[in-house]
């Protein structure tokens, strides 16, 4: 019976944001079809997720709960979703363009020989095939793809690039409880340790992110730029200057050879806005650049610009959003 | 040890890009230069090999312009290049990459371990790595921000993978296919002799015959590239008596755009 699945992906019983971003627009997709919308949830002792999928606008749950699946590893995942799609063909496949879900597409994608749209932005379903918006060249163009209309089609949507539904609590539906494909002595990758990174915001699902450029000028620079990120609920960026410099480290990186990120609100500071630093930040809502030299590229892309030292701007702007924010 | 590196050529990274009126995209004056990530790829095959012995061939899918990446590998200190392409593979997607590649990895016959950039900069996309490994059925191990311990004796790996929520440990037997990301290492500039021994080198293609792989039907296709919408407007530079000030109108400027 043909559906469109939409993969939860989970990391201790907690769904990504991104997976009920997905969620929102497989619910669109679905009625543009006119088939049911199918969550899968996959983990152990997720009961919990399986009710939440209701509540963002699954119709049915497809659960799978063992201990083999307690943490996403591609050998057991790929193996049931592969065996889902195949058995139950269901017209589309969605998942958030994270680590897991570009990895975890793409293998069953190969294995049930599907076409995969990875990492979209837009995607539409108009009579049958998908067609999605991709960023490419490091976020420098945009190209449109399809995906051949026979068969499963699967995508990877964007974090912050769709809409989650307004959870509804009142919802529930069908659950289809399934067991692994694949047992423990089958399955060959490890998973030894976690190290979560505490107390910080994820820069791809970010409302807002405060970046550090060159101007930063040290590990230490990064302070006011942390201040204030942390007044705002900001995520901390940094342009390939202040990372290659040794000021912060890579996984903060904005740009082509970095993370591409598009927030409701970006402050650039100290960052003249190279080519490759503005690929991966042009799509922000709001630009607003920092930056002592009033020529600086960066400025051509702001809406609201300050050409001031950003060690004396950050400070008073900390202190400004503190007071209005009531903090 | 035999450590195969996937690359393939991309414009520069400061390249301004445009669309010919044949829909390809161009890059002007700019050069073509190994996909930036892949460089890293590279260093840690170098590394490894020298380490625990062995040697490291690139290969590249596609036609003549990835012969510059291949020769950057070669000039870093990579041992050989193949490339593979035939004509009748335009037009082919991720499912056909993965099935080119897998196929010339088995012909090769001993290779313990294949390492990828973090994606092609051009597609932007990593798919045709994890088809890859999937298609080897080898182990796969994606996002490698340090390799902890290589055993090939023991036929072991065990990495750091930087995921969405921090560093994830994880083991699995060889042979491997891993893409790795920017940090894993330094990547050395070639050397002058390096430079010259790319320059003079023969690299061989690999065509559909000489692989006797089949290329999938092809399940997506390209449309078009386009420009990404002109941001709308010009700057206001706020202007005031002091910093302070400044902070004040900002903030009040932004309250009102709703984005805080």
């Amino acid at each position: 019976m043909s559906a469109v699945y939409v993969w939860i992906e989970q990391f201790k019983g907690k769904a990504a944001p991104v997976a009920w971003e997905a969620l929102g627009k497989g619910r669109e997709v679905a009625d543009t079809l006119g088939v049911p919308l199918t969550a899968l949830v996959f983990g152990e002792g997720v009961d919990a997720l399986a009710a939440e999928a209701f509540h963002y606008g699954a119709d049915k749950v497809i659960q799978a709960d063992d201990s083999t699946l307690a943490d996403y590893r591609m050998e057991p995942y790929a193996a049931l979703l592969s065996k889902l799609v195949e058995d139950n063909g269901p017209r589309v496949v969605l998942a958030g363009a994270t680590s897991r879900g570009k990895e975890l597409l793409a293998v069953s994608a190969l294995d049930t020989g599907s076409g995969l749209l990875a990492d979209v932005l837009e995607l539409e379903a108009d009579g049958g095939a998908l067609t999605a918006t991709r960023s490419v060249y490091g976020g420098k163009l945009l190209s449109t793809v399809e995906a051949a209309a026979d068969g499963t089609q699967y995508a990877t949507l964007r974090s912050r690039a769709f809409q989650a539904l307004e959870p509804d609590e009142s919802r529930s539906g069908e659950i289809t409880k399934v067991d692994p494909v694949l047992t423990e002595d089958q399955i060959t990758v490890k998973i030894e340790s976690f190290e979560e990174t505490t107390g910080e915001i994820s820069l791809t699902d970010a409302a807002i992110i405060v970046s550090g450029g060159r101007a930063v000028g040290s590990p230490e620079g990064f302070a006011p730029v942390r201040a204030l990120a942390e007044v705002l609920g900001a995520a901390v960026g940094a342009s390939r200057a202040a990372v290659d410099a040794g000021y912060i480290s890579y996984d903060h990186q904005v740009g082509q050879t970095g993370k591409v990120v598009s927030p409701d609100l970006y402050i650039a500071c100290g960052i003249s806005g190279a080519i490759q630093h503005q690929a991966g930040m042009r799509t922000s809502k709001v630009i607003v650049a920092i930056n002592t030299d009033p020529e600086a590229p960066i400025f051509k892309l702001a809406q609201y610009g300050i050409v001031n030292d950003m060690f004396q701007v950050l400070p008073a702007l900390t202190e400004e959003f503190k007071k209005r924010l009531g903090k | 040890m035999h450590i195969v590196v996937g690359t393939r050529s991309t414009p520069d990274t400061a390249a301004k890009l445009d669309i010919a009126a044949d829909g390809r995209v161009t890059w002007g004056d700019s050069p073509l230069v190994m996909n930036p990530w892949d460089e890293y790829a590279v260093e840690e095959a170098l590394i490894r090999t020298k380490e625990h012995g062995g040697t490291v061939t690139v290969i590249a899918v596609g036609p003549e312009e990835h012969d510059e990446a291949l020769k950057h590998a070669i000039a870093m200190g990579a041992k050989s290049a193949i490339r593979l392409w035939d004509d009748a593979w335009e037009g082919m997607d991720s499912l056909g990459y993965a099935a080119v590649f897998a196929a010339a990895v088995q012909k090769l016959g001993d290779v313990d371990m294949v390492l990828f950039g973090k994606e092609a900069a051009d597609e932007a996309t990593d798919q045709f790595i994890f088809q890859t490994a999937r298609k080897l059925g080898w182990t796969l191990l994606g996002y490698v921000a340090s390799i902890e311990e290589l055993d090939p004796d023991g036929g072991t790996v065990k990495v750091a993978q930087m995921l969405e929520e921090g560093r994830q440990i994880a083991s699995g037997p060889l042979p491997v296919v891993m893409n790795v990301l920017k940090g894993i290492n330094e990547p050395r500039y070639p050397s002058f002799m390096g430079i010259r021994k790319a320059t003079k080198a023969q690299i061989p293609v690999w065509d559909a015959a000489e692989l006797g792989e089949d290329v999938p039907a092809p399940k997506t296709r390209l449309i078009a590239y386009r420009h990404l919408p002109v941001r709308e407007g010009e700057c206001e530079i706020i202007e005031a008596e002091s910093v302070e000030e400044q902070a004040r109108i900002l903030v009040e400027r932004l309250m009102a755009e709703k984005v805080v």
